[in-house]
């Protein structure tokens, strides 16, 4: 199994927030393993996804009707379509993460972030930590997991369109 | 026109089969639905389940009063102005919390019993008693009069005159009785946290979607008919997720709401899912049912079950669904904003897996990122934005409307009738002008 650097993982999410700021949905799509999933927990600490809710909790499927509503012709709510920006802090990997085995091909790696969704005349910032729990599969960086902690996830928020 | 203390100018708003724009964007309608409808009502507050333990607080907001909701060391609940009867500081700030057994303002340490009353406050000596007995400081935070706790559920008018509870709900609590049955033992908990999704628009508008059936397949088209599309693309063998499951029913024909049925109770409430619902079809899970046949005998338990009501408005601002037990509630924040929090219950005795599905329901549905909650939202804030056009003056509710409708009660009809919209907006009229004294 080859080994993927410090550098590799880095790149790796920088080229992600690209893709969603270019809305590559489908090439964002196609970085998930078949079982990967987002997560964007609703409480602070939250270690629960099935019995304490989530602002996000999808699947593959789930993921995927995602992309495919934001192409539809009736999607309301993105005519006219959202814009979004990441503004990424420096990745860190995170070495004590019991997931992070990279003998295994298993790599975290967290990133603060700054995010901003646009449409039509408002503009909304949204900051928080997101962390990737990364498989190489066929010789390639998948991701497993990608969970987003919001510093205000417990806030009454607007609607978020688009992926952190 | 100028709408305080003229009841007339109120009632005018409302006409058989149609609403005035005013209703949604007058700043004037909406502070008087503060002082009038939000007082003249019973209000929902909270579930018995947050405040377990004596000096548990719960705050929130009855209309746009900020109040906690707290229980006393004699096991019963309050509900508290959240205001210091002192300077006017607000009391408590967290949404949760114990207070031990008494309340303690931050700014000058005076302290209240946990039933709002002045227990004790420093440097008590430089307060003559005769002049302190005649401020209204000496009564301490002032208690709403009139609070009930319905099966946990607990509810309160702020107007110390009016309506009984009972009057008030009247059949309407067959709901919330459905959803309490549901649970083996009888009782439910809060559960799951509460999603909250900030909308920019009128909180009638959301009131009036939750027994408009003719926009689901419409609006929904893009999210709920997209989940079924893909799904339609899973290799055949596939188990149907349980997203797919809550998503499709969305997307169902007119004919299907039609035949769902509506059912209209005086004061404003009524429900959708009489005879079917859009919660009718999901999969059993394992033990359920077996649990709910030890406890109330399988013939009971099959009633209680074959029940699934769809949305039930308690009106003014809530929404309950048994079937799935959540409980929505609209928070009017100015006459072009309002907070949606979206509760969810565990049924005491039943297995994991209901509560996954409750909580899999919220967030698919309800969150500030569901892609049907997007949808529903786009509408309400182009209705915002397009009420504001001088070519109209008013809102259409007219489908199946027959004339005579007002006086009848508690009947059923066709699940895609406005009607329940016409019996809020006439109970709207109603509470307004409650006790408004005409200008003289």
């Amino acid at each position: 199994m080859s080994q993927f650097t410090d550098q590799d993982i880095i790149d790796f999410v920088y080229a992600e927030a690209r893709m969603l700021d270019e809305q590559r949905f489908e090439d964002w799509l196609n970085l998930f393993t078949d079982d990967g999933h987002y997560w964007m927990p609703l409480a602070h600490d939250q270690t629960d996804p099935r019995l304490h809710t989530s602002l996000m909790d999808e699947d593959k499927l789930l993921l995927r009707v995602r992309v495919e509503r934001l192409k539809g012709q009736r999607t309301y709510s993105q005519q006219p379509r959202s814009r979004c920006h990441h503004l990424l802090a420096r990745p860190e990997i995170e070495t004590q993460h019991t997931s992070h085995q990279p003998d295994q091909g298993q790599y975290v790696v967290r990133t603060a972030f700054h995010y901003v969704e646009v449409r039509q005349d408002t503009q909304t910032l949204y900051a928080g930590w997101a962390t990737h729990e990364l498989r190489v599969e066929d010789n390639t960086l998948r991701i497993r997991r990608k969970r987003v902690d919001l510093l205000n996830c417990e806030s009454a928020l607007g609607s978020i369109q688009l992926f952190m | 026109m100028t709408y305080r203390n003229n009841p007339d100018a109120i009632n005018a708003l409302v006409r058989p089969a149609e609403v005035h724009k005013d209703l949604f964007i007058s700043d004037e309608i909406f502070e008087l639905e503060m002082t009038q409808l939000f007082a003249n009502t019973w209000v929902y507050v909270g579930h018995d389940s947050q405040v377990p333990k004596a000096g548990d607080f719960f705050t929130t907001t009855v209309g746009n009063e900020s109040v906690v909701m707290i229980r006393d060391t004699d096991d019963s609940i309050r509900v508290l102005y959240n205001r210091c009867p002192h300077k006017g500081v607000m009391l408590v700030n967290e949404t949760y919390g114990n207070a031990g057994r008494f309340l303690r303002c931050p700014y000058h340490a005076w302290s209240f019993r946990l039933n709002g009353d002045l227990l004790a406050l420093p440097l008590k000596r430089g307060y003559d008693p005769e002049i302190f007995g005649q401020t209204e400081a000496q009564n301490g935070m002032a208690a709403v009069e009139n609070v009930h706790n319905y099966r946990g559920f607990i509810f309160c008018r702020l107007n110390p005159q009016g309506q009984s509870f009972e009057d008030f709900f009247g059949e309407s609590l067959s709901t919330i009785d459905n959803m309490i049955d549901r649970a083996p033992e009888g009782r439910l908990e809060v559960a799951g946290g509460v999603l909250r999704y900030m909308h920019h628009c009128n909180w009638k508008m959301l009131v009036d979607n939750q027994t408009d059936t003719c926009h689901p397949m419409i609006a929904h088209e893009s999210s709920a008919g997209t989940a079924v599309k893909v799904w339609e693309e899973a290799p055949e063998g596939t188990p149907k997720p349980m997203a797919v499951e809550q998503f499709a029913p969305f997307v169902s024909p007119y004919e299907f709401f039609e035949g769902m049925g509506i059912r209209v109770w005086e004061n404003g409430h009524g429900h959708t899912g009489v005879s079917n619902s859009i919660h009718a079809a999901y999969s059993e899970i394992p033990g359920y049912f077996e649990a709910m046949c030890e406890a109330y005998g399988e013939e009971r338990a099959k009633a209680i079950l074959s029940d699934v009501r769809h949305n039930t408005t308690y009106f003014p601002n809530i929404m309950v669904k048994g079937p799935i037990q959540t409980l929505r509630i609209f928070k009017p924040i100015a006459a072009n904003k309002t907070l949606v929090e979206s509760w969810t219950f565990r049924l005491v005795g039943a297995p994991d897996k209901l509560l996954e599905r409750t909580v899999m329901y919220n967030r698919l549905i309800n969150a500030p990122t569901s892609v049907v909650g997007h949808d529903d939202q786009e509408v309400y804030e182009r209705a915002q934005h397009g009420l504001m056009s001088r070519g109209r003056d008013w809102v259409n509710v007219a489908r199946l409307y027959e004339p005579g409708e007002e006086n009848r009660k508690n009947e059923v009809t066709n699940g895609t009738n406005e009607w329940q919209m016409r019996n809020q907006y006439r109970a709207w009229a109603h509470y307004m002008t409650t006790g408004m004294k005409e200008a003289s």
